[in-house]
């Protein structure tokens, strides 16, 4: 009983802001503005991830920001930057816009895979938290990246579970687990890849702080059920490794007492 | 004369400032950010900023993403 009370006592630290939810989610790919609300209120996420676009001059737009929850923390990205120089200005542009320290880094090395390019993604960390910016980077999955980062002094690090938007789940378990292992004091985030309910609870129950997921929750064909979903998911992967599992065994180890069978 | 709108050609007023710019595009104000030639340029700095030949403004605010 302890356990469950302690659980959701327990803050969620990024950067000293706090946060009850584990889970952040994106606001691209929804069908409607509709969907995409009730998508949030059903993930209990607190923060939301948008993107820095070129206003179109051809016609009037709305504010996108308008359709997103007064109460959401708002993490910009710097999605679609190749260069550490593209990510440092879609940084300082959001930093302007939103009056928000926060950045989800990513720096993309490749436009098929969507990979990281860690190696830039280093360089424009470095100058983002330089300039006071609290630093979240999307990067692959390996330690001594993530050492790097923080020590750079990001407020976290993102590893990728999977390709964006690919739903493949956790494809390198073993590293999310060293990970956690030998950066004891770090937030980890596990940012894209996760396709479902289990990614997540997975992605948790190896010790990530908290998810970031977009697509496995907008092109669900429901997607505020998947959102609540992935609420569940987060909250009982997170109970699961804080509660700590039972060794794996290859033979059975009866439950009940193997003596005083009526024969 | 001609400035690089968000990377298109872009005929302009001779002493246009990046605030009569942003409100002859009929955009709202807040939620925007705009960088002059690679630099951002504070909201507050708008009516003080004149426009020259070639420069290279961008306009951004924000999309759905992930």
């Amino acid at each position: 009983m302890s356990t469950a009370v302690e659980v959701t006592k327990e803050a969620f630290e990024i950067g000293g802001r706090t946060f009850r939810s584990r889970l952040i989610v994106g606001t691209g790919k929804y069908r409607s503005f509709e969907e995409m609300k009730a998508a949030h209120r059903a993930s209990g996420a607190e923060m939301v991830t948008v993107a820095v676009r070129r206003v179109p001059l051809d016609r009037k737009t709305e504010s996108f920001l308008d359709h997103l929850g007064p109460e959401l923390t708002i993490l910009p990205n710097t999605a679609g930057c190749y260069t550490a120089e593209e990510a440092i200005r879609t940084a300082r542009l959001a930093r302007e816009a939103l009056q928000t320290d926060l950045i989800k880094l990513e720096v993309i090395g490749d436009q098929t895979t969507l990979f990281p390019d860690n190696e830039q993604t280093l360089e424009a960390a470095r100058v983002l938290v330089g300039e006071g910016f609290t630093v979240l980077p999307y990067f692959t999955d390996d330690l001594i990246m993530a050492k790097k980062l923080l020590d750079a002094g990001c407020a976290a690090v993102m590893p990728l579970a999977a390709p964006i938007g690919s739903g493949l789940g956790v494809q390198n378990p073993a590293n999310l687990a060293i990970m956690r292992e030998q950066l004891s004091g770090a937030t980890i985030i596990v940012d894209a890849g996760v396709g479902t309910a289990s990614d997540a609870a997975i992605a948790m129950e190896l010790g990530a702080d908290g998810v970031l997921m977009n697509t496995a929750i907008a092109e669900a064909r429901d997607a505020e059920q998947m959102a609540t979903a992935m609420r569940l998911a987060v909250e009982a992967g997170r109970r699961a490794y804080l509660a700590g599992r039972m060794p794996k065994r290859l033979y059975a180890s009866a439950s009940s007492p193997l003596a005083g069978v009526a024969r | 004369m001609q400035i690089r709108l968000n990377g298109e050609t872009k005929e302009v007023a001779d002493g246009t400032t990046l605030q009569r710019l942003v409100e002859q595009l009929s955009l709202a104000p807040d939620r925007l950010a705009v960088e002059l030639n690679c630099e951002v340029i504070r909201r507050t700095d708008w009516p003080r900023v004149t426009l020259f030949e070639g420069d290279r403004v961008e306009i951004v605010h924000f999309v759905g993403g992930g």
